[in-house]
């Protein structure tokens, strides 16, 4: 059994598929795992025993665990949040439908970040999630239960969601792979809405191919979300073992000079630097101008749209309904608004309401939500100038190595820093990748933990970006292991 | 009471048009009325987690014909924003809309300038349990989808009406032309045509513009025309008291007539608009632009001129029935069916005595379609008038016939033996019997007055009991008298 959860999912689909390995096996070796979960990682699971179909398909019946954003037909959906506590989807997100197209099964819905909103997996309303490497530690977030169950061998691959970095900053915490694709490679019909210019399905896997593996599955314009335009030529499975002919850019902005970057992140990132020329790559720096203001923009654009996307939580069809005071039925309404909303929403949910209310009223807008588009804009424009002269750029993806629980729960700014070094990618709609490059003790010492490499490349070139993290990946040869699973 | 005549009205119109689409603006779920409440609803219309809208391509189609028959100019490229505010009938807590960068901007449509026309989505329907059928003072408020996300396209004119007959007619040209498009049902009572109005006053002559007020739920033309009159008075008696008009919101009450303020709460006016991330912008390609325009129908502009110059209506029949849609469509089958008949001759009838025969009959509204009435009765009974065969006299009565039971004009002038006498010898001996029962009135015509014949032509007229042509019978009573 534990040979089971030890394999990638690509090489147990190789298994099932030479008949050495029965999908329902596959199944329930992690419906078990998952049982036993200590991690805090599922808000819902499946039960061993319960695969049930042929498992046709490029997936083969295999396990899929399922961020709790995605809607799931009958299957209790809260987005990390009070005021879904209990709700059942009416219909399926057509990301986990294709899944399920392609042959995978629901494993369970995976703890989060109240409507992504976090970076430490602490603003759930179901309890945080623990690092397996340190179970004192944070998984990071929004994707924190996603990332800690494949870290924590609890699946063999999960779905999750990347706004601002909330794929690949938990999968650099937890040491596996994370990639957001380009805005509109999947849709985001059924995907409960953060932010809707941002938001982006990606998955979280064991390794590069495992990632490449779900995108396929994953990808494709979808009628249901106008945003969707699928990744033209589908994804080619990576094989590239070498970056010859390759220039890979250094963002000085965001990895040198990134603020609050600890040393041990400085220094895996710069041994891998030296792996990616031995390479055949050429690096060299190049700048990013204004991507030390994508915090700032971020943290305009989406909250006003999080504010207007959260708006339907009112209590009238779905969900959480406060009682309301005695009165007339306008009075009546209006204190079940507010009795509904003040008890279904965590506190990071209210602060980024009201910040966003903030910055789309009248006479604040053009001061707030106009400037920080021109930002975007701005960035988007230097990743285009940058990419004139490199084919990637490569950063650290987390400025710093897992932190304690706790440990910037009370300070809001400190925890939007984790996402310095992410942000900018899906302002400008990029596709990034995070692989484990290595361990690092936390600045003032601890345990050795992981650190993740992040990669990104121009819009829809996934497989030009999944080969190069391939190859990155077989000269790094991370094969450290949580310790604390159990 | 008309505005006093030291003030002029300034008044613009709002009008939110549904579109008879099959479907809803961004989902699948089928367009209803009167149907069970909540049937027509979907994940997307119910506003469940996840959903996002996708912009029906027909709505745009028709909100591209609704421009260009309004003469507006069309834009490359237009956006949806979202307009936030809580309300039970707005599910996603925002209502997607255009705002800055509409569909169409800068038409006409008559003598009245179009700001703009956009696209848009309609509301739920909250029905408030209460005898005031508005929120305050209701115990209870349930809510309908099967209206919300109806496909709405909303026209602004310019404040370039100056009166509420002015305002009523127009409004009913802009029905006339969007009826003709084929795009929507408008119609007042059932919502599908929503008329609202921006209304202030100024001193006669002055330039600036007057505080305005906006006045909603008229629907009826004849509300329209009543609530603007009843605002144009308040609006006066408060500058004649020497007090200042506040810029509120009125909601007009067809049971009682009256006008009152809405509430802040029913009205907040932050909307926060921003784009809307979940929606491309709309771009209209070249190749729309030709469809629409080759898809647009004669419009009430074009119809008139053609009325007028092709058909010879006078300028009057010709306006009334080129801007009303069921008396137009009713003539040109009458048209269609006549043989004989002068078109000039049944226009004249259609927007004379029918009209005025069936607002008689039922308090004021015309629409020849629901009569009984047939266009081809009444192109048969023009066709009689011209070819002699009634008298007008007698094709009133036939008509009063057709608008209460209906049927056939020829059979009606038959069995009420109304055909217009064509036996010259028969009304000759009446005429005779007429002069001698009225010997006074024959003495004075002779003597050289010709008003005093009236006696002697009602006595021919009773006798034939309207069969006989009263040009005719006058020029026999001369004759006889030697008054030629």
């Amino acid at each position: 059994m534990s040979d089971i959860l030890d394999l990638t999912a690509g090489q147990a689909l190789d298994r099932i598929a030479a008949g050495e390995l029965s999908n329902e096996e596959y199944f329930d070796a992690y419906a078990e795992a998952a049982a036993g979960d200590e991690l805090g990682a599922y808000l819902w699971r499946a039960q061993a025993g319960s695969a049930n179909g042929a498992g046709d398909g490029p997936l083969r019946g295999a396990p899929v665990a399922v961020k709790d954003i995605f809607c799931t037909e009958g299957i209790e959906t809260t987005a990390g949040s009070r005021i879904l506590e209990g709700y059942r989807p009416p219909y399926t997100a057509t990301a986990v439908r294709k899944l399920a197209e392609a042959g995978g099964r629901v494993l369970g819905k995976t703890n989060m970040d109240e409507f992504a909103m976090g970076s430490s997996n602490e603003n759930s309303a179901y309890g945080p999630v623990r690092n397996p490497w340190d179970r004192e530690r944070v998984p990071g977030g929004s994707s924190g239960g996603s990332a800690a169950a494949v870290a924590g061998r609890l699946a063999p691959w999960a779905i999750g969601t990347d706004t601002g970095g909330s794929i690949r900053q938990p999968a650099s915490l937890c040491g596996v792979v994370g990639f957001k694709p380009t805005y509109g490679a999947i849709s985001r019909y059924g995907m409960i809405a953060f932010a809707s210019s941002l938001d982006q399905c990606g998955p979280l896997t064991r390794d590069v191919m495992d990632a490449a593996i779900l995108l396929r599955a994953l990808e494709g314009r979808d009628p249901c979300d106008s945003t969707s335009v699928g990744i033209e030529g589908g994804v080619e499975l990576p094989s590239r073992t070498d970056l010859k002919g390759l220039r890979i850019g250094v963002p000085r902005e965001l990895s040198a000079d990134a603020e609050g970057i600890e040393t041990g992140v400085t220094e895996v990132f710069e041994r891998t630097l030296g792996l990616i020329a031995d390479l055949g790559a050429e690096v060299d720096e190049c700048e990013l101008p204004h991507s030390a203001h994508g915090l700032s923009a971020y943290y305009v654009l989406a909250p006003a749209e999080a504010s207007a996307n959260l708006s339907r939580y009112d209590g009238v069809r779905y969900g959480l309904r406060a009682g309301s005071e005695d009165g007339t039925a306008e009075t009546a309404l209006v204190s079940m608004y507010e009795r509904t909303r003040a008890a279904g929403f965590g506190a990071e949910v209210k602060r980024r309401i009201m910040l966003g209310t903030y910055a789309l009223s009248s006479g604040y807008y053009e001061a707030y939500y106009g400037r920080a588009q021109r930002v975007r804009t701005k960035i988007a424009e230097d990743f285009a100038a940058a990419f004139e002269r490199f084919d990637y750029l490569v950063t650290p993806t987390s400025p710093t190595v897992a932190f304690k629980l706790g440990a910037r729960a009370e300070n809001p700014l400190a925890m939007y820093m984790s996402d310095y070094c992410t942000v900018p990618m899906p302002l400008a709609g990029l596709p990034a990748i995070s692989i484990p490059a290595g361990l690092a003790q936390p600045d003032g010492g601890g345990p050795d933990l992981p650190v993740g490499l992040q990669i990104t490349s121009p819009a829809f070139t996934e497989s030009g970006l999944l080969g190069a993290a391939f190859a990155i990946e077989g000269a790094i040869g991370f094969d450290a292991r949580p310790g604390g699973t159990g | 009471m008309a505005l006093p005549n030291n003030y002029e009205a300034v008044i613009g119109l709002e009008i939110h048009v549904q579109l008879s689409t099959k479907t809803k603006m961004f989902c699948g779920c089928a367009l209803s009325f009167g149907d069970e409440p909540n049937v027509h609803t979907c994940p997307v219309c119910l506003a469940h987690p996840g959903t996002l809208p996708t912009v029906n391509e027909r709505a745009v189609r028709y909100a591209l014909q609704i421009g260009l028959a309004l003469d507006c100019e069309i834009a490359p490229r237009s956006i949806f924003h979202r307009k936030s505010y809580f309300y039970p009938d707005n599910p996603k807590g925002y209502q997607i809309t255009q705002y800055d960068e509409p569909l169409a901007v800068n038409g006409r449509l008559g003598d009245v300038r179009i700001h703009r026309a956009h696209l848009e989505e309609d509301a739920a329907k909250t029905i408030h349990v209460g005898s005031s059928g508005r929120i305050h003072g209701s115990a209870q408020s349930l809510v309908d989808f099967n209206r919300g996300g109806t496909p709405l396209v909303e026209i602004v004119t310019e404040p370039d009406l100056k009166s509420p007959e002015e305002a009523r007619e127009w409004a009913q040209l802009l029905r006339t032309t969007i009826k003709q498009l084929g795009v929507s049902d408008v119609n007042m009572e059932e919502g599908s045509l929503r008329v609202d109005a921006n209304v202030s006053i100024r001193q006669t002559g002055a330039s600036k513009l007057g505080t305005k007020t906006e006045l909603k739920n008229m629907n009826s033309f004849r509300f329209l025309e009543r609530g603007i009159a009843a605002e144009l008075e308040r609006q006066a008696a408060v500058l004649d008291a020497g007090e200042e008009v506040a810029q509120e919101t009125f909601h007009f009450d067809p049971r009682t007539g009256s006008l009152t303020p809405l509430r802040s709460k029913e009205y907040a006016d932050d909307y926060r608009y921003f784009p809307e991330p979940d929606l491309a912008p709309l771009v209209s390609t070249d190749q729309m632009l030709e469809e629409a325009r080759a898809a647009l129908p004669e419009l009430p502009a074009n119809r008139r001129e053609r009325y007028e110059t092709e058909l010879g209506l006078p300028e009057d029949a010709a306006r009334q029935l080129a801007f009303d849609a069921e008396l137009a469509d009713f003539f040109e089958r009458a048209l269609q069916t006549a043989d004989g008949a002068e078109p000039r001759t049944i226009a004249i009838w259609v927007t004379g005595e029918l009209v005025a025969r069936l607002r008689e009959a039922s308090d004021g509204e015309a629409d020849p379609a629901s009569s009984k009435v047939t266009p081809q009765a009444l192109a048969a009974l023009a066709g009689m008038v011209d070819a002699k065969q009634v008298t007008t006299g007698a094709a009133r009565q036939v008509l009063a016939t057709l608008v209460a039971e209906g049927g056939d004009p020829a059979q009606i002038v038959e069995r009420e033996g109304l055909a217009q006498m064509s036996d010259a010898g028969e009304l000759e001996a009446i005429v005779a019997a007429a002069i001698e029962a009225e010997p006074g009135a024959a003495e004075k015509v002779r003597a050289g007055n010709p008003k005093a014949i009236g006696p002697i032509v009602g006595a021919v007229m009773r006798e034939t009991k309207g069969r006989a042509d009263g040009g005719e019978v006058t020029r026999l009573i001369r004759e006889k008298l030697g008054a030629g």
